[in-house]
């Protein structure tokens, strides 16, 4: 396998110029998302989903502008690709997670075992889309289309190992310049998702920017979960078998 | 204010303080649409419970009985499957779904288990139909018997699977929400096909499945907290009170159904529509848990509150954040 490859998004740098979706809808051919007036800051993108892969949150703060351009996280324990039956959702060999279209048969069980609430059904067309890191650039030595279009370099793709150190250093200048709420987000490889391919510099809590702020990858629980269906199943047949006694034939 | 959330949800519970992305969510709904996945769930777990009872019947001799709940399993796991087929968002994919087997999607699980169930109910089905090769149809009404809990139970997985709050924190009481409201919707079934001299099981499988389904359905309330709470109001919380209504009325009913055609009608069907209430409110109430950014936020702040309480006193100099 090649290097993981990952994003990092410096929302310190982000300046909501939204180059990233207009890119990533451009290379990608993804159809429009609705042309809706959300009424609550200069967002009417709204959030993540099947038609909108990369997505630029813009919070108005008493003293403050935050802007952050999400993405599709490329978990290393990804639920989306666990849960899905087709095998449509695989891992690539950039360590990236990408649905085929040609396999997906859109049943939907990926849409809520995302913890990030990503990934989502186009209801036209059936199936489920979400960002694929641009997996046909990347074979073709080319960084994916958000990254290259993004004017402040908020949005910076390479190995994943690289851009953590990077993401460190940066976040040890800020604080040295006394931007102290600065954060990592999705940078360590020991939380619930086991680390994301995609992950972000913040300035305030996540949830601020509509992330959660501490996600599990919901098959962490599957093995309690298939035995307490086994126990279940059990005592159904059990509960069947006692309906019998006393009325033999 | 964090505190005196959860227990009783009659009791005036401040509301959670937490923030959000304008209010928006921050899960994407499950997508599945009404009436389908839900009336796939009744189906399903009616055809597994009731290819149980048909195995025990025919041992012990049941036979009119064990007929009955032999053509219901066969029923439920045929019209059910057409409804998971009609909820894919590409049905002519459906044969996708047995490309692979993965234990780590309860959906794959459940497909190839439908797919085996489907086929064992259809072969002990067609066999009393044509009377043709009973011992092969005795053999695969056996095998079903094997699918069929599987088929009653792993639904609970496939709900709790997910990232859906309301649904993931269920995943204990789910698996046995499913099974007894399965027993009961097969009891209701053979009480409404079986004539009444031969239909004691079934009644008491109605019953006993009504406590089952109502006793889980207690639990979950109960022992949740604020991750519960979309159990308890809007449209779910309608739905999963008429479904308790129903499904205890009807088991009640069920206990005094051999006296007459009325109340044997009575019973069935309201545990009947109890078990689809059931359904439709563990939907709906997936839907609210979703939609709502408290449910996903709240629980998983106090995670990481909670994480740090246990980590800080161990580490000399508290280095806790990454």
């Amino acid at each position: 396998m090649a290097e993981r490859m990952g994003f990092f998004t410096d929302s310190s740098v982000c300046i909501g110029c939204k180059a990233c979706e207009v890119a990533c809808k451009e290379w990608n051919g993804v159809p429009d998302d609705g042309f809706v007036f959300r009424a609550t800051s200069y967002d009417n993108t709204g959030q993540l989903g099947a038609d909108t892969w990369r997505h630029v949150a813009f919070i108005e703060q008493d003293d403050r502008w935050l802007m952050s351009s999400d993405v599709c996280k490329h978990c290393t324990h990804a639920a989306c690709l666990d849960v899905c039956p087709t095998g449509a959702l695989f891992r690539t060999e950039f360590d990236t997670v990408v649905v085929q279209a040609d396999i997906c048969n859109g049943c939907g069980y990926c849409v809520p075992a995302c913890p990030y609430g990503v990934i989502d059904r186009r209801e036209r067309d059936g199936r489920a889309w979400k960002c694929t890191m641009c997996y046909d650039r990347q074979l073709g030595g080319l960084e994916p289309a958000c990254a290259k279009a993004c004017p402040t370099d908020s949005i910076q793709f390479g190995p994943l190992d690289e851009l953590r150190a990077r993401a460190e250093a940066r976040l040890e200048r800020l604080h040295a310049d006394g931007v102290a709420e600065a954060r990592l987000y999705g940078d360590s490889p020991g939380d619930g998702v086991g680390g994301t391919g995609a992950f972000f510099l913040l300035l305030d809590e996540p949830e601020i920017y509509g992330l959660p702020p501490d996600p599990v990858v919901t098959t962490r629980d599957l093995p309690e979960m298939w035995w307490w269906a086994g126990g279940a199943a059990v005592t159904l047949v059990g509960a069947v078998a006692a309906c019998f006694l006393g009325s033999r034939r | 204010m964090r505190a005196g959330r959860g227990g009783d949800p009659a009791a005036t519970v401040p509301e959670a303080e937490f923030r959000s992305y304008y209010g928006q969510p921050v899960l994407k709904p499950p997508v599945w649409h009404e009436p389908h996945m839900p009336v796939y769930l009744y189906l399903g777990g009616l055809s597994g419970a009731s290819s149980v009872v048909a195995a025990v019947a025919r041992f012990s001799g049941h036979d009119r009985l064990a007929l009955a709940a032999r053509m219901t399993a066969f029923a439920g796991a045929g019209l059910g499957s057409g409804f998971l087929i009609a909820e894919l968002g590409r049905p002519e994919r459906f044969l996708n779904m047995l490309r692979v087997f993965k234990v780590t999607s309860p959906m794959s699980v459940g497909s190839w288990t439908l797919a085996v169930h489907g086929g064992l109910t259809a072969a002990g089905a067609a066999s009393a139909v044509t009377g043709l090769l009973p011992l092969a149809g005795d053999a695969a009404v056996m095998a079903s018997a094997l699918t069929g809990p599987v088929m009653a139970t792993y639904t609970g997985v496939l709900l709790a699977d997910t990232a859906v709050p309301a649904w993931h924190a269920a995943r204990r009481e789910m698996p046995f929400l499913f099974a007894g409201s399965a027993l009961a919707s097969a009891g209701a079934a053979g009480m409404l096909t079986t004539p009444r001299a031969e239909a004691a099981p079934a009644r008491v499988a109605a019953a006993l499945g009504a406590v089952m389904e109502t006793t889980a359905a207690a639990i979950i309330e109960r022992r949740l907290g604020l991750e519960g709470e979309p159990y308890l109001r809007g449209r779910a919380g309608l739905l999963m009170k008429a479904s308790r209504a129903l499904t205890l009325g009807g088991g009640l009913l069920a206990t005094v159904a051999g006296r007459s055609r009325t109340l044997t009608a009575m019973s069935g069907l309201a545990i009947t529509a109890g078990a689809l209430c059931t359904r439709f409110g563990m939907l709906a109430a997936g839907k609210a848990s979703a939609l709502d950014p408290k449910y996903t936020v709240v629980p998983q702040r106090d995670r990481a509150a909670g994480r740090r309480l246990a980590v800080v006193p161990d580490q000399e100099g508290g280095s806790d954040t990454p």
